[in-house]
């Protein structure tokens, strides 16, 4: 037992700890603490009453026995008591008591309210300090209300001591921000302000703290805050370290208020009168310098104090984010420290950068540090800061550095932490989405990661790629070819479920090359089958049944697969559901209806990235990732902004139920077709987006237009002349649109009309996050140039939205393929021989010259490829027939890929110049 | 515990402060817990062993802070004591190291050469210099003299060696 420095303690306390810390084993502690126990309640039970020493005493073992662990279920009473004595030890050790130990007992809190008031009004400085320590510890709604309404006249009562000015105002901190309806605003509010002029730095101290948390609440109240605070910043900043005695640390002037004070501007903006801002800005450039001065002491106690108001004051620059000289003064400062010895500068260097990466004014300043910090990621040994490397990499990452930045991370995740794996590949996959320029790089990055990264990639990652490929048709061919690639290698379950999934959805794409014909697909895909998890297996097996939609000549086979006893009698009830019915499905169903059921998936709704989402509950509300993402547009042109997050967290929870639930679309209505023309007085002229009109040309379903309030999804069908759209309004808010309409009108009203084209109503509220659907009828009369127009207008928190799109109705919809030989082929051609029936084009190619696509592209056109027709085999030729009411419009086309010059020739021969001309025009901007 | 009814958290996006204050040993025994918000137990016991496994395996010359929840964790090592301070996202992080080593003074001046065998017989003394120094989980007063002075005048008050002597151990 050592011995005690001041000639006071408790023998019995200290004999106790004594044998507690010999004892050999937690049983003999236990026991030892158990006799203790026994000893004390039969003390606090005895007939005998005992004095404060001993009530403190044993008051003092409880205390001790409860943090060492155990429970305490008594002594509290005894403890209450000792707030009654006048002896200030036992007054101090009855109140350490209750703030390390208070119960529940309500009926107690009223006994010790009681003390408490005794010493608040004892006049005493000692007791009354005690006395708000004790409400500040404990906190409690009810001690708040006994005491919020008297601490503020403690605290600027004139004859108040100093000492308990300063408990009286953290005290009353405290109360605010636990009941902050408790603390009444009124006249003293104004004197609290004016202690920042006090004598007593110690009580300017607390009195800074009291006035950032009152200010935060009301503002208004403490305005003239922002003047005294520069004014006694401005004091110290510019005072010798002497002058401040002892509120001096290590040779510097009052840390901790310096901190204060500019944390307390921190709540106001930046001031308006032009002399005090200048004094502000006078403030901070000292501060600055002072960086550059040489340290008066080695210690680091010295550059800690230091560092940490230079820290502060650039928190206050970017928050002002005004002064371009000096929040780039701030990035250079920062800079410094990147390479400083200290880790600690290095990694609160890098934290500040990533806030400044987010200001216009210096996002350029902090790019230019890209090399150090990726120097960091590879060459610090702590984690800690590696992690602030790749928090600051992510924000300052912009299009001009991303395929760097992201191929860096990649690199750093073959040797990253486990702890901060999986945050990495997050970001990775936020920053490949968000930057991608081209989406071929955006399917090699993510399966890259999704390969590398194994089990750290979540569920989310992966969900959105197939949300992607689903929603951009110029990358589905390239992705399916790429996860057939590297498929064939030994692959994490992610990657074999994406996979699954986009080979069921666009294996057609790629099922020209032999070397992944269907049959190959599909042993691909089924060859770990039995290695899989459930879900994943449930998702393979959907795959198949689309397959089989896909794949005609490969149905007995994956018939075969089904029937397995493995399959149809499988312990698990989903996949034996599942085998069951699309077995079922594929025996009895005809092709056109297994085509229906079994289409190709319809867009997703763009919602906020489910990865964001993710990333951002991961960082927890009070993260400090950089919002980057409010501030930047994404590759989409969306905006996402953080208003939609609820939203995305209900869509993006099952991303799959729309794949689970093959369900056929909507049941056809027979409404009859009405002319549109004749109801619609004037088309509003308007701006009509036309930006996705030509993605369409080649394929029915996709995103159409899209801001930050609304995305419009269609879905098409098209049988000889008539067709069907279904238009779905996705409200991406989360506040409802009233007053919602969509009509449809012609961009010229020619007449006759050449289309007949019928809307029906649709429901004037869309609820935020929610989507409703439209149908439009289109009946083609003669063949035709202009597409029909989508008027669409609606209320979003007051304002009037007019949104026209350009719906992608166009002549080639109504192809219906015609196979033929090659002999009646070039019979036809010859017929259509007549100058004005060809039109002819030659044009440079737009897309890498890929025979499958280029194939699929025809296809989707809606001729057909005639293969084998054309003696060149690099030439594609197709031929079909247009529909329109009034005639039918034989079309032959041909299509002559030059690859060394990358140019086409495009050649349309029909009975009708005018079709010629159109289906030329289409086609052409396609390759 | 009662408070679970009575918290009101604070919405306030920049209150900032000191959320604990651990002090234990290499070996992961708890030796102080100061806890300047309201928590139940099983939180306290909870977080107490999430800083003792992450404070303690960290590799030395490591940077000092920590990211942990919502908060900051600013540790620092004194001979056979970790120091293990919890703060706010928005708080400094440098201030709350010097924080850990202005309370470190004060023992060390009080106690003379602080050792952790001081805290452990001394606990309620730690209690009452941190009491001085901190409150709330804000800086109460930051200057050693004016600490000092106080925590000398209430030991004034204790009793004498005399008295103390006198006393029964048990």
């Amino acid at each position: 037992m050592p011995a005690v420095s001041k000639g006071d303690g408790m023998r019995g306390l200290a004999v106790f700890i004594s044998d507690i810390r010999n004892c050999k084993s937690k049983e003999a502690e236990i026991k030892r603490i158990n006799k203790e126990l026994a000893n004390i309640r039969s003390k606090f039970k005895g007939d005998k009453a005992l004095d404060g020493y001993s009530k403190k005493k044993y008051v003092c073992k409880l205390l001790f026995i409860f943090l060492l662990g155990h429970d305490i279920d008594f002594g509290h009473m005894e403890a209450v008591n000792l707030l009654s004595s006048n002896k200030y030890t036992e007054k101090q050790i009855g109140y350490l008591f209750i703030s390390v130990l208070v119960n529940s007992n309500s009926d107690l809190i009223r006994l010790i309210n009681n003390g408490i008031k005794n010493d608040l009004a004892s006049r005493n400085p000692t007791f009354m300090n005690l006395a708000l320590h004790c409400i500040a510890n404990v906190g409690s709604r009810e001690m708040a209300e006994a005491f919020a309404s008297q601490i503020p006249s403690i605290l600027v009562a004139g004859d108040t001591m100093d000492s308990v000015k300063q408990s009286a105002a953290l005290c009353l901190l405290r109360l605010n921000r636990m009941c902050p309806d408790l603390v009444p605003m009124g006249e003293w509010t104004a004197r609290v302000v004016h202690l920042l002029n006090d004598q007593h730095l110690g009580v300017v101290t607390a009195a800074t703290s009291l006035i950032t948390n009152l200010a935060q609440k009301s503002p208004d109240d403490f305005k003239t805050a922002v003047a005294l605070s520069v004014a006694r910043l401005s004091r110290i900043v510019t005072s010798a370290a002497i002058d401040l005695q002892d509120y001096t640390y290590y040779f510097v002037a009052a840390p901790w208020l310096s901190v204060k004070l500019l944390r307390l501007l921190q709540c106001y903006p930046p001031p308006e009168d032009a002399a005090l801002r200048s004094r502000l800005t006078e403030c901070l450039e000292t501060i600055l310098n002072k960086a550059q001065e040489p340290p008066k002491s080695k210690k680091v106690q010295h550059s800690n104090a230091k560092n940490a108001i230079l820290f502060e004051a650039i928190s206050l620059i970017i928050l002002y984010d005004s002064e371009p000289t000096l929040l780039v003064r701030a990035c250079n400062q920062l800079g410094q420290f990147l390479q400083h010895r200290e880790t600690n500068l290095r990694y609160l260097a890098l934290e500040s950068m990533c806030t400044l990466a987010s200001s216009e004014f210096s996002h350029e300043a902090v790019k230019t540090h890209i090399d150090t910090v990726i120097n960091a990621l590879k060459t610090e040994r702590d984690v800690s800061v590696r992690q602030r490397a790749v928090d600051l990499l992510y924000a300052m990452c912009d299009r001009s550095n991303a395929k760097q930045i992201v191929a860096e991370m990649l690199s750093y995740l073959e040797t990253a932490d486990y702890s901060i794996r999986e945050e990495i590949v997050l970001k990775v996959a936020i920053l490949a989405e968000k930057y991608a320029v081209d989406y071929t790089w955006y399917v090699d990055t993510i399966l890259n990661l999704i390969r590398m990264a194994g089990d750290h990639v979540s569920e989310e990652v992966w969900y959105r790629v197939i949300q992607i490929v689903i929603n951009r048709d110029e990358v589905q061919g390239y992705a399916a070819k790429t996860v057939f690639e590297v498929g064939r290698k030994l692959i994490p379950y992610q990657l074999k479920a994406c996979g699954g999934y986009i080979l069921g959805e666009f294996g057609n794409l790629i099922a020209g090359d032999s070397r992944s014909s269907p049959l190959v697909q599909f042993n691909l895909l089924h060859s770990k089958f039995h290695l899989c998890s459930v879900p994943t297996r449930a998702l393979l097996l959907s795959a198949y049944i689309k397959f089989i939609n896909l794949f005609p000549e490969i149905k007995t086979t994956i018939q075969d697969v089904l029937r397995s006893d493995s399959q149809l009698r499988n312990a698990d009830v989903e996949l034996q559901q599942r085998a069951v019915e699309y077995l079922r499905l594929s025996s009895i169903a005809s092709t056109d209806i297994l085509a229906t059921v079994l289409e190709e998936m319809p867009p997703f709704p763009e919602r906020e990235s489910s990865i964001l989402a993710k990333l951002k509950k991961k960082k927890g509300p009070g993260g400090h990732l950089p919002d980057i993402d409010d501030a930047r547009r994404n590759v989409n042109g969306s905006t996402e902004s953080s208003e939609n997050a609820e939203a995305s967290k209900k869509g993006s929870a099952h991303p799959f139920t729309d794949l689970l639930n093959v369900s056929s679309p909507p049941p056809a209505t027979n409404s009859l077709l009405v002319d549109v023309f004749s109801d619609i007085s004037k088309p509003a002229a308007l701006e009509v987006c036309e930006e996705n009109f030509s993605r369409f040309v080649c394929k029915n379903n996709g995103v159409i237009y899209e801001d930050q309030l609304l995305q419009i999804g269609l879905k098409s069908e098209y049988r000889q002349n008539l067709g069907r759209i279904y238009v779905f309004y996705g409200n991406k808010t989360s506040t409802q649109f009233v007053c919602f309409s969509s009509s449809v009108t012609s961009q010229d009203t020619l007449t006759p009309p050449q289309l007949n084209v019928h809307s029906k109503t649709v429901d004037p509220v869309i609820e935020g996050g929610a989507q409703v659907q439209q149908i439009i009828n289109i009946e083609c009369l003669s063949d035709f140039t202009d597409a029909p127009v989508l008027d669409i207008s609606f209320r979003y928190g007051g304002t009037l939205q007019n949104i026209g799109v350009k719906l992608p109705v166009m002549l080639n919809k109504f192809f219906q393929p015609t196979e033929m030989t090659s002999q009646d082929f070039f019979q036809r051609w010859k017929q259509l021989g007549a100058p004005q029936q060809e039109v002819q084009k030659i044009f440079k190619a737009q897309h890498p010259m890929d025979t499958e696509v280029t194939k699929a592209k025809i296809i989707g056109f809606g001729a057909a490829l005639l293969e084998g027709v054309d003696p060149n085999p690099t030439n594609f030729v197709g031929a079909g027939v247009i529909h329109t009411k009034s005639t039918q419009v034989g079309c032959l086309l041909r299509l002559e890929p030059n690859p060394q010059a990358e140019m086409y020739r495009l050649t349309l021969r029909t009975s009708r110049e005018s079709v010629s001309q159109r289906l030329c025009d289409l086609l052409s901007e396609q390759f | 515990m009662q408070h679970d009814d009575t918290y009101c958290p604070s919405d306030l996006s920049l209150t900032h402060r000191m959320r604990f204050l651990l002090l234990f040993s290499r070996q992961g025994k708890l030796r102080l817990q100061k806890w300047f918000t309201p928590m139940t137990e099983r939180e306290k016991k909870k977080i107490i062993r999430d800083m003792t496994s992450m404070v303690l395996s960290r590799q030395p010359r490591s940077c000092n802070f920590l990211h942990w929840k919502d908060l900051k964790i600013i540790y620092k090592r004194y001979a056979s004591l970790y120091f293990c301070l919890a703060i706010e996202n928005q708080e400094n992080e440098l201030l709350a190291l010097e924080v850990i080593h202005r309370y470190v003074e004060l023992l060390d001046k009080y106690f003379g050469n602080v050792c952790e065998l001081d805290i452990i017989f001394n606990f309620e003394k730690a209690y009452f210099i941190l009491d001085e120094f901190l409150m709330g989980g804000e800086i109460q007063e930051t200057s050693k003299q004016m600490i000092n002075r106080s925590i000398e005048a209430s030991d004034m008050l204790q009793e004498t060696m005399e008295e103390y002597m006198s006393k029964p151990a048990f």
